[in-house]
């Protein structure tokens, strides 16, 4: 039978001056493994918000990037006609040719330039999106120098609120309207019309078409007609895996993480042994004395090392806490993918939360283990006679 | 009525060997205790009072002999019985009360009782019982350091006998205390054996501490010197 759980409980408490450095030093750990695993949430998260499952993307084969991506207007117009393609009600095919240009902007915190994704769409591009919501103003209109940006965006860089204008490529843009990305890859853009983008940046040529299909199967139908058809050099994917495969990005984030964990971890198992050794030692009479009350040898060390998981799950607690202000708190890094400015949120998921209190168990339950193993085996008449 | 004898130890040896040197605590002790007597083991510093305490009480092992308590030969318990065998049998009294801090008086006194079969409303009663024979039914709730010594120790008591064991031991119980607070536990150990039974063995120093007791025995080096 176990010591009762207050025992442990009220021992973690009452020696709370020698055990906060512990607790916070763990508290720490987690704060910084539970962000880090945020920040990977976050990133996969904007990657899966972003496709439809109703659309395909269409590139350039070979381009492994949008911005670095070319489609002609010939292939646009021979596309365009395939009968997987959707019509809207007025008969046209839904089928949005998109430029993706990156232009350097100043931030707002003055750290320097950046590079901005500039994306035109052609008309239908907006309905190919309806997660991308408008917040303030409106839409640019065709033809115009006229631009709106993500509200996230207007946020980090100078010149990208309603009413603003910037100067890029020679020309002055204004910013008309700002909008709502649902927390996808396109709150990391600024949008504008397409024709209008290829005149401003004299591109010829399209980056990408997103194509809305008749179903599942036109679906399939149009990846294997475009990866067999000779003519097209072009590659055709499920906007969804598309973006899904742009989560790459967050695998060395979730490596850093783990690994900056690890070696932190390393730091605080031998605080929360310290800690634990300096307990058992202060306690040894007592130790003894419940040894003499009858309790066995895995009675005591089972409640070292509960109180070892205890005090390290409150430094737990303590991490989440910490980290919890930043939840939703919208960052920004390079992706690699786009080589532009990224956007997205840190996500603390429940899971995550979970993750972070089995982790800081585990070093509660590592770093007690030795100590707990000293208490059990404690002589009784020598813990006796310990003052 | 003859008592039956409740510790029968036979040629009892102790020796602790440290290096070189051999120290003979205990030497051929040979003693029977009946149920119901309050002995009181005195003796000089060093003459292993408390070794033979500590065997009696399944805590320490000898180097030879027997030692029987209620027919149970406690030097062949292993480790894990002997622990079971304590909680069931002996009440033991320490002279620095060894209570736990961070336990009221009333969590102290449950604490064997957590190893036996007893229901929570059962360890319930237990405990308020055990609290009111040595008069602290209004200090449940205090912590140790709340309480003076002799409250303490009185604390104590009541988790000795709270498990209802036939023997208690007592190793200078009153050493700590002013001539008062040893009054009031010397009492509440009397009236143990007078009203409930128990046979209690006591060390002291401390004569006026002995007369409460039944009978009195010497140790001298290791030796009994009636
Ligand atoms: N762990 C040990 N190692 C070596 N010798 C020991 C050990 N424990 C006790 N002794 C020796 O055994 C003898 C008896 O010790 P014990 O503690 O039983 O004496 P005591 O009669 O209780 O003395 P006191 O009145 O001072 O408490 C002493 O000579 C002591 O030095
Ligand atoms: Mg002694």
């Amino acid at each position: 039978m176990a010591l009762p759980l207050k025992y442990n409980f009220r021992n973690v408490l009452v020696r709370w001056r020698a055990t906060l450095a512990t607790i916070l030093g763990i508290a720490l750990v987690v704060a910084v493994y539970v962000l880090v695993q945020a920040l990977a949430v976050g990133l996969e998260k904007s990657a899966g918000n972003t496709g439809d499952p109703r659309n395909v993307m269409i590139v350039r084969k070979g381009a492994t990037a949008e911005s670095s991506s070319q489609v002609s207007l010939a292939q646009f117009q021979t596309i365009r006609y395939w009968p997987q393609v959707a019509h809207d009600e007025n008969g046209a095919p839904l089928i949005s040719a998109d430029v993706i240009t990156l232009i350097s902007q100043p931030r707002i915190d003055g750290r320097g330039e950046a590079n901005v994704s500039v994306r035109g769409l052609t008309p239908l591009g907006r309905q190919l999106r309806p997660q991308v919501k408008l917040v303030a103003g409106r839409w640019f209109t065709p033809g115009q120098r006229e631009v709106a940006v993500s509200e996230k965006m207007a946020r980090r860089f100078t010149g990208f609120h309603v009413g603003d204008t910037f100067h890029t490529a020679g020309n002055d843009l204004t910013v008309v309207g700002e909008f709502d990305g649902g927390n996808s890859a396109f709150d990391s853009e600024v949008w504008m019309d397409a024709d209008e983008a290829r005149s401003l940046f004299d591109r010829e040529n399209y980056s990408s078409l997103l194509v809305r299909v008749t179903g599942p199967t036109a679906a399939q139908e149009l990846l294997a007609r475009v990866e067999s058809d000779k003519r097209l050099p072009l590659r055709a994917e499920a906007e969804v895996k598309y973006y899904g495969d742009q989560t790459a990005t967050a695998l060395p984030i979730r490596i850093l993480g783990n690994f900056l964990a690890t070696a932190m971890s390393v730091g605080a198992v031998f605080a929360a042994m310290n800690t634990m050794y300096a307990s058992v030692g202060a306690r040894t009479r007592e130790i003894g004395t419940l040894r003499v009350l009858g309790f066995r040898r895995r009675s005591v060390l089972a409640g070292f090392i509960l109180e070892g998981a205890l005090l390290a799950a409150i430094g737990g607690v303590l991490g989440c806490l910490l980290s919890l202000p930043l939840d939703g708190y919208s960052t920004g890094t390079m992706s690699f993918n786009s080589f532009s400015e990224t956007v997205f949120e840190f996500r603390i998921t429940p899971w995550l939360a979970t993750k972070g209190m089995i982790f800081s168990i585990v070093v509660g339950v590592i770093g007690s283990l030795l100590p707990a193993l000293r208490a059990s085996r404690l002589p009784v008449i020598a813990a006796l006679k310990s003052v | 009525m003859v008592a039956e004898t409740i510790v029968k130890i036979r040629e009892l040896t102790k020796i602790y060997a440290q290096g070189e040197i051999q120290v003979t605590a205990l030497d051929h002790i040979t003693l029977d205790i009946a149920a119901g007597e309050f002995l009181a083991l005195m003796g000089p510093s060093g003459s292993g009072k408390s070794t033979l305490l500590h065997i009696i009480a399944g805590v320490d092992r000898p180097t030879s002999g027997e030692c029987l308590v209620q027919g149970v030969d406690v030097t062949k318990l292993n480790e894990t019985q002997l622990a079971d065998w304590r909680n069931q049998n002996v009440g033991f009294i320490f002279q620095t009360f060894n209570l736990i801090p961070v336990l009221t008086a009333a969590e102290n006194v449950e604490l064997p009782l957590l190893l036996t079969q007893l229901d929570r409303r059962q360890r319930r009663q237990q405990v308020e019982m055990a609290l009111e024979v040595v008069g602290l039914g209004d200090r449940a709730k205090h912590l140790p350091r709340q309480l003076s010594g002799g409250q303490e120790q009185r604390v104590a008591i009541a988790r000795a006998l709270v498990t209802d064991p036939k023997l208690i031991v007592a190793d200078e119980p009153t050493g700590n205390l002013d001539s008062h607070s040893a009054q009031e536990v010397l009492t509440a150990l009397q009236s143990l054996r007078r009203d409930a039974g128990k046979t209690i063995i006591m060390v002291t120093h401390d004569p006026k501490a002995a007369a409460f007791g039944t009978r009195q025995i010497h140790l001298e080096k290791g030796e009994l010197s009636a």
